[in-house]
């Protein structure tokens, strides 16, 4: 094989045919015209009058950009508080979530110490438990720690996740020893490489970290539905099912603060792009 | 693709295989500290060693002994007693699992999540490699920025999903059913009849997911070795012959952890049923997790919540036995 017909047979096969490449350029666009469908109709309904939609005289779009929805859904339930609580709730998550696993992690990747297999085999394994399985015992240890009801009975309980220790080990192990080890015969001691050494070379992993953690805080249900009883103390998510077991159901209220509670993730998402699909990539566990 | 996290990445070892390399080997790393250091120095060096290691992991164990293995251990107890919750519990044996067993519900969710399972997996996870296989060429403009139309949905949490799932699918406001009308096709009970509910259901998984699966195929994708697919092209063979007998058989590691991965996912299912059809229309579209939550919180049947949770578990499990087999198998083949 001739250098010349490598070049030509990786040309056709990588820029491919004119009406092929427009083709796909279509396909594609499609795709994408669908995927973002579903918040595009948010946008419209949230901006569309209720009266409309149960009338079912609203049109593909908006026809007028009509902020009520919004002013009506603030009055009639305490979405700031909500909003705040949930704030709240995902950076205590994520002081306690990523300092523990960065922690367990350098022990893990870095040092040596009896029944480290095994401790390790342990906190990976609960990743396959459902939270069906602990539901029930959890909600009874947190009513007898006194937490039922309370934030710090959301925040305190989700803690122990073993995604991150698995993240932050896997990190820490290509970190070159001799670096470890030039610290030492400086005179370092374990803290200190850690403290000094280690985690200014983790900042990548501490990024992914607090994203993923305040994403899965941000959006967490389950456990703030068996937790939160009093409005007051409501998580977004819950206060959406809250708004959606309403005697009437107001549409345009509903999807508007859907739309408001998945604003914050969409410009994380946009500006910290990449973050996201490295820590999808290095984990391949959502 | 940055590299900040450098190091081994899914597609060459799938995720699966680095969940088994990634156990630590017993051998110690830097057990005999720096170099040169001996004797005495040497062994207080390996003590401080340990002492620094459990102190780091303390926290973690501390949280992971109350709020995860106590609470498997309690389960196991709970499973076996009936148990209204804040009432007396007693002692029952496996009366929950007999209970289960002749149970028409338990048996209806699951054979829900089943059906929900193989509707939602294959689907995602082939749309997710077409996808992927239309988005990977270097050379295709604006590629970034489609790959982000397609993965921006992970990000939105099941709540709101199900909320703007429940009104497209709206069964006299939706715009699903106004589409219908508007091409002249009949428009659908997609609340009040089983499989229509089903189908919703459906849609919205994958819009969720679809990105996830791609994301991880045009890793493994990246990662193939594009000299076979040359070879292949001088070898004269089509595009669909260059996918079927060079593309499809690389990715196999690719396509295996993503399926055993969304099965899992799909059978613990909770947020997106529970707000969307609220297992409804009469069970159709319940879940085993959500008749667990249901049994647990609203009816009070604690006892039986658990061992719902358990059975649960058990199918995960086996699921993960087979990853764990079959990854195992490769490694040595």
């Amino acid at each position: 094989m001739t250098p010349a017909s490598t070049t030509s047979v990786s040309y056709s096969m990588r820029r491919g045919r004119r009406s092929w490449r427009i083709t796909r350029h279509v396909i594609t666009i499609v795709i994408c015209a669908v995927m973002a469908f579903p918040i595009y109709w948010m946008i419209v309904t949230a901006l569309t009058p209720n009266s409309d939609l149960i009338a079912g005289v609203a049109g593909y779009w908006p026809r007028h950009f009509d902020i009520g929805n919004f002013t009506q859904a603030f009055a009639a339930q305490p979405w700031g508080r909500w909003f705040l609580n949930t704030v709240l709730v995902g950076v205590a998550s994520v002081l306690l979530t990523v300092s523990t696993n960065v922690l367990a992690g350098y022990a893990f990747a870095k040092l040596a110490f009896r029944g480290k297999v095994l401790i390790f085999f342990l906190l990976l394994s609960t990743m396959m438990v459902p939270i069906q399985v602990t539901m029930v015992p959890t909600f009874r240890i947190t009513v007898d720690l006194h937490m039922f009801g309370s934030l710090w009975g959301v925040i305190i309980p989700e803690v122990a996740a073993a995604f991150g220790i698995f993240l932050s080990r896997q990190f820490m192990m290509s970190i070159p020893n001799e670096l470890l080890e030039a610290a030492r015969i400086d005179g370092a001691g374990h803290v200190r490489t850690f403290l000094r050494v280690v985690l200014p070379l983790c900042k990548p992993l501490i990024a992914v970290l607090v994203l993923f953690n305040f994403m899965f805080r941000w959006n967490d249900f389950a456990w703030p539905l068996i937790i939160l009883k009093n409005p007051a103390d409501y998580t977004l998510p819950v206060g959406l099912l809250f708004l959606q077991g309403q005697y009437t159901v107001n549409y345009a209220q509903m999807l508007g603060m859907a739309l408001v509670t998945i604003l914050p993730m969409l410009v994380l998402f946009i500006a910290l792009q990449r973050y996201f699909v490295e820590g999808l990539l290095r984990s391949g566990i959502r | 693709m940055s590299s900040d996290l450098n190091g081994a990445r899914p597609g060459g070892t799938t995720g699966s295989e680095a969940l088994i390399a990634s156990v630590p080997s017993a051998e110690p790393a830097t057990a005999a500290g720096p170099k040169g250091m001996a004797g005495l120095a040497g062994r207080w060096w390996a003590i401080s060693e340990t002492l620094t290691a459990y102190s780091f992991l303390a926290p973690t164990i501390a949280f992971f002994a109350v709020f995860m293995f106590l609470p498997i251990g309690l389960g196991f107890w709970l499973s076996l007693e009936n148990s209204s919750g804040f009432g007396v519990s007693t002692f029952v044996g496996l009366a929950n699992y007999r209970a289960m067993i002749h149970d028409p519900i338990f048996w209806k969710t699951l054979g829900n999540t089943a059906i929900y399972t193989i509707l939602t997996v294959p689907s995602s996870v082939l749309i997710g490699l077409a996808i992927a296989l239309l988005l990977k060429d270097e050379f295709l403009r604006g590629r970034n920025i489609y790959r982000s139309f397609v993965y921006f949905p992970m990000v939105i949490s099941g709540v709101a999903t199900a909320i703007v799932g429940g009104w497209m699918f709206n069964e006299n406001l939706g715009v699903a059913d106004k589409f219908l009308a508007a091409v002249h096709l009949p428009t659908i009970h997609w609340q009040s009849s089983s499989f229509p509910a089903m189908m919703s259901l459906v849609v919205m998984t994958l819009w969720t997911r679809v990105g996830f699966n791609m994301v991880i195929y045009l890793a493994g994708l990246q990662n193939m070795d594009s000299s076979y697919l040359e070879a292949a092209a001088v070898d004269g063979a089509g595009p669909w012959r260059r996918f079927r007998r060079v593309t499809w058989p690389m990715l196999g590691p690719t396509t295996f952890f993503l399926v055993v991965m969304n099965v899992i996912y799909s059978f613990q299912v909770f947020d997106l049923v529970y707000v969307m059809t609220g297992g409804g229309p009469s069970n159709s579209t319940n879940m085993l997790g959500v008749y667990a939550y249901q049994q647990g919180f609203i009816e009070n049947q604690q006892g039986y919540a658990t061992a719902i949770g358990m059975a649960l578990f058990v199918l995960v499990l086996a699921f993960t036995a087979i990853q764990w087999r079959v990854s195992r198998h490769r490694d040595l083949a």
